[in-house]
């Protein structure tokens, strides 16, 4: 007997990603690894060195005739249309045919032997642009009467004036909030390599193979038919990858028809920065009325987003920002307001969070305020405004049916020994001296869905071969998540055979179509469940099949561990499938979910947009040097919500890196663009992302193991991608209230992030009144 | 211009290879010796995706002219160990899931086998700052750190039992 040996692999248990040992031996393949077959050609991008304006001569006759060249293309070289536009907005031109619209904006590309002759060739092309003004940053787009790149959305509950004006206290101010590069270590790549007739192959690192096979057919004027990509693995995307790989893709894809050779394009790290789009930065105008004991009556907010020259995912990105400038807190009356503005710049895109950080950290800011106003612990300001039951409804009308962030909180509170180290940050400070410390504790509510509710579909295909190895395929992509495991654990689980069985292979539109991005934390909750439903089916097949072969009832067929018993019979699984070959039953299924009773409507800004929550909280100790701004984070103490946790060891990774990952943007991450729209910080030289150095000296992060989704996920799980990130706000809060403490803590400081040392002296010689 | 004849020894073996003296290291490697576990990320030496060992040293391969690399001895992470016999480094980042995307791990685990070299018992805050010239944006450090001290910890003892 062997009931008791479970399976390798099983759900909710530690299982290593499944490209461990190839990513340790440097095995794992990457897009650049693919081997190159012969006359392979490399391009490059030729971009606008002039922030807005109108292009009125293009001579690359010295590109075309430099060593290597093999030729260029530009906006006339476009079969199809001239658009790369992710939500059909017709704004964003594969290269511009008239107009200039930021620094760094890609107007033709160099196709050339070799990557090195394609770059220095690049350099050579004589562009004439006649200028107009150009407005960088979101003060100088507002003044100069910028438009929207994308219709704003308003969230309103309640009567918020009547409100505000009956609040005991009422404070008005300004943050703002500095955007972020992606910074995956892998950058942009495409690699297409050209078929018969009017086919094309696109191997790419892309979050998102459906939406590129669309642009590369509708740029080559090609029905989607014709376009196949596939996506291996991406060395990280945070969302960078979701749409900002189009262009890259549309130009090899363009390229390998017109020249009938492979093509590949590898910016370089620069090119990479300056051409692709990024965290939105933003500039959140707040009014929050609340009563003597720090309960919030209204909150007026209106977030205005740097988007860049066109509308990518600006729109559902500062609507997120809407979803999430409550965070975890109940607001008695509301009216948020996007401006989702334009700008001369790249065009701000997707990265883990889309948007929520944003508005959630306005939520902390407005916290932060109250607390000072009134001399409390700001701990005890967000528990008196927590959601709770009868004190439930969002700013989009959604009820918070799980309100668990009170207990997660609690818990945290506890096991960080929150109190106590308060009182001796207290302590300390009221000593003087010039390391000033800081601490804060910050919860995390967070929405899952994607706001579009057309792209919360999946689909899966799984065959089971005769010999009893199961092929999987699902229309997510891996960029480190570990997303494939996840898939395979549920596969294995299903079929209740060992991992090693089931082989993951790579995601491409031939199997799966009319796939979603991977992301918006969604990956494992859709394809997890699309991967089930097709092992459900052939499941059901099987047991048709046994009970009908043995002649037993359906339901005294069972799937144990690496056997199916069968009545009283054990089966191996490997002789159980040949059989049912044999008789002709089909082993291969695929697999569809899409998520129930989700609903929004945005022209009412109403509805039930997200399944479920994701909650977590964060509590962050600070030493910060007064005399020159520097600080280090001195301990981190982290409870996060994964549901019922399909795999801890990955979704520990999560919620390590999300964090580590949000502390960068509020602290070290800096975009600077210059007065001319250049951006100035586009390499790691002067674009500086956490090092191992910088990470808390103490880190102890947990699961919430007693979690458990309410809603039907796969597993029980809750998404972890997105979530975490927002934890790193009690990171700003502790750098806030070592500042205020310059000044006993009698007004808040306004930190403005990233908080950057510079930032940090400049707010403690404000208080100081030495600025 | 004019190729230069480069001998030089990767992962144990003598290679020959003819280059530009001005190539890259990195692109000697992946693009003429095919070796793609050092990778490229940045190209300006910030990174360390591209490490490798040179002669003793790590090095950002992506800031090493061939010519430069004339004669040494070079190991990448395909010389440190192989899915049949993988170095306990390899097994620890694998075990402590230091690792996501994994487009740093080769350059990360040929950075911290010279590390552990340089210096065999490295407490957790030389680890940090032994390894801050590499660069993850996926896990937060905190399990790479851990399976490079769990790695020293077991090349210690392996050593402690054969003294």
């Amino acid at each position: 007997m062997k009931t008791d040996v479970g399976i390798t692999g099983a759900v909710h248990g530690h299982v290593a990603h499944d490209s461990a040992e190839k990513h340790v031996t440097g095995r794992a393949d990457y897009t650049d690894d693919i081997p190159e077959p012969v006359g392979t050609l490399h391009g490059y991008l030729g971009l606008a060195p002039c922030a807005h304006g109108r292009l009125t001569g293009l001579d690359l006759s010295a590109v075309v005739a430099a060593p290597g060249v093999v030729g260029v293309l530009t906006a006339a070289d476009i079969p199809g249309l001239n658009d790369i536009s992710p939500t059909g907005c017709r704004d964003e031109p594969v290269f511009p045919e008239a107009l200039v619209e930021f620094h760094g904006q890609p107007i033709f590309a160099v196709i050339a032997e070799t990557r090195d002759a394609a770059r220095r060739a690049a350099e050579l092309a004589r562009v004439e642009i006649e200028p107009l003004p150009a407005a960088i940053g979101i003060e100088a787009a507002l003044a100069a009467g910028y438009p929207d790149v994308t219709a704003p959305l308003v969230l309103e509950r309640g009567d918020v004036g009547p409100a505000l004006a009956a609040a005991t206290h009422r404070i008005r101010a300004r943050m703002t909030v500095g955007g972020q590069d992606h910074m995956y270590l892998e950058g942009q790549i495409a690699f297409a390599i050209p078929g018969e007739d009017d086919e094309v192959t696109v191997h790419a690192s892309t979050q998102h193979p459906t939406e590129v096979q669309q642009m590369v057919a509708q740029v080559l004027g090609v029905p989607a038919n014709a376009v196949v990509v596939n996506v291996r693995r991406m060395g990280g995307g945070f969302g960078g990858k979701e749409t900002q790989m189009n262009l890259f893709c549309v130009v090899a894809a363009l390229a390998a028809k017109r020249w009938n050779q492979a093509v590949k394009i590898r910016p370089d790290r620069d090119q990479d920065m300056i051409a692709t789009g990024k965290r939105h930065d933003v500039v959140v105008d707040y009014e929050v009325g609340f009563g003597a004991d720090g309960v919030i009556h209204a909150v007026d907010a209106t977030v205005t987003a740097r988007c860049g020259f066109s509308a990518d995912l600006s729109g559902p990105v500062t609507d997120r920002a809407l979803f999430h400038a409550d965070n975890a807190y109940f607001y008695q009356a509301v009216r948020l307001r996007s401006r989702p503005l334009k700008t001369n710049t790249v065009s701000n895109t997707a990265f883990r969070g889309f948007g929520g950080p944003q508005g959630m950290i306005a939520a902390e800011r407005m916290i932060e305020e109250i607390a000072c106003a009134l001399g409390r612990d700001p701990l005890e300001i967000r528990r008196a405004n927590f959601y709770r039951e009868g004190r439930d409804l969002t700013p989009y009308h959604q009820r918070v049916e799980d309100n668990i962030v009170g207990r997660l909180v609690d818990e945290l509170e506890a096991s960080a020994d929150y109190a106590a180290r308060r009182a001796a940050v207290l302590e300390h400070n009221a000593r003087g001296g010039i390391i000033a410390k800081g601490i804060a504790l910050t919860p995390v509510k967070f929405g899952i869905s994607f706001t579009a509710t057309h792209y919360n579909q999946a689909g899966a295909l799984v065959h089971v071969y005769k010999d009893g190895s199961i092929h999987l395929n699902h229309g997510g992509t891996e960029m480190g998540q570990g997303l494939n495991t996840k898939v395979a654990q549920v596969v294995a689980d299903a079929f209740q055979v060992d991992i090693e069985r089931v082989r993951i292979t790579k995601t491409t539109t031939e199997k799966v179509p009319n796939t979603s991005a991977t992301a918006a934390s969604s990956g494992s909750d859709l394809n997890g469940m699309a991967a089930l439903d097709a092992c459900e089916q052939i499941k059901a097949r099987l047991v048709a099949f046994a009970a009908e072969s043995r002649g037993v009832a359906p339901e005294d067929v069972r799937f144990a561990p690496n056997e199916v018993r069968i009545g009283a019979e054990p089966v191996p699984f490997d002789r159980l499938v040949h059989e049912a070959y044999m008789a002709r039953v089909h082993l291969s299924a695929a697999g569809f979910y899409k998520t129930p009773k989700i609903h929004w409507d945005r022209a009412t800004g109403r509805g039930h947009p997200f399944y479920y929550f994701a909650y977590g909280a964060a509590c962050s100790e600070v030493s910060v040097d007064t005399l020159t701004g520097e600080y280090r984070v001195d301990r981190v103490d982290i409870l996060h919500d994964v549901g019922r946790s399909l795999n801890p060891a990955l979704d520990l990774g999560q919620v390590e890196g999300g964090f580590v990952q949000g502390m960068g943007w509020l602290t070290t991450e800096e975009l600077w663009w210059d007065e001319e729209g250049r951006l100035r910080t586009h390499a790691p030289s002067t674009y500086k992302i956490p090092l191992a150095s910088d990470i808390p000296r103490i880190f102890n992060v947990r699961l919430a193991d007693w979690s458990e989704n309410r809603e039907m996920t796969i597993k029980r799980s809750k998404a972890v991608g997105e979530p975490p990130f927002m934890l790193a706000i009690s990171v700003l809060e502790a750098l806030s209230m070592a500042v205020a403490s310059v000044a006993d803590y009698r007004e808040c400081p306004r930190l403005d992030a990233p908080a950057t040392p510079e930032r940090v002296l400049m707010a403690i010689a404000r208080l100081t009144g030495e600025a | 211009m004019t190729k230069m004849h480069l001998t030089l020894t990767v992962n144990g073996e003598a290679v020959e290879t003819l280059a530009e003296p001005r190539e890259l290291l990195i692109h000697v490697l992946r693009e003429r010796l095919g070796i793609t576990g050092p990778h490229i990320g940045c190209e300006t030496s910030h990174c360390g995706a591209c490490t490798v060992d040179m002669d003793g040293k790590s090095v950002k391969a992506c800031t090493i002219f061939a010519a430069q690399a004339q004669g040494a001895e070079i190991t990448t992470i395909e010389g440190i160990g192989t899915p049949d016999s993988l170095h306990v480094l390899q097994e620890m980042f694998r075990e402590h899931h230091g690792l996501q995307c994994g487009f740093c791990t080769p350059g990360m685990i040929t950075r911290a086998w010279r590390l552990l070299k340089e210096n065999p018992t490295p407490s957790e805050e030389e680890v940090r700052f032994g390894m801050a010239g590499n660069l993850c944006r996926c896990t937060g450090y905190q399990n790479i750190v851990k399976s490079v001290l769990a790695a020293a910890n077991e090349l210690n003892t392996v050593k402690e039992a054969a003294e």
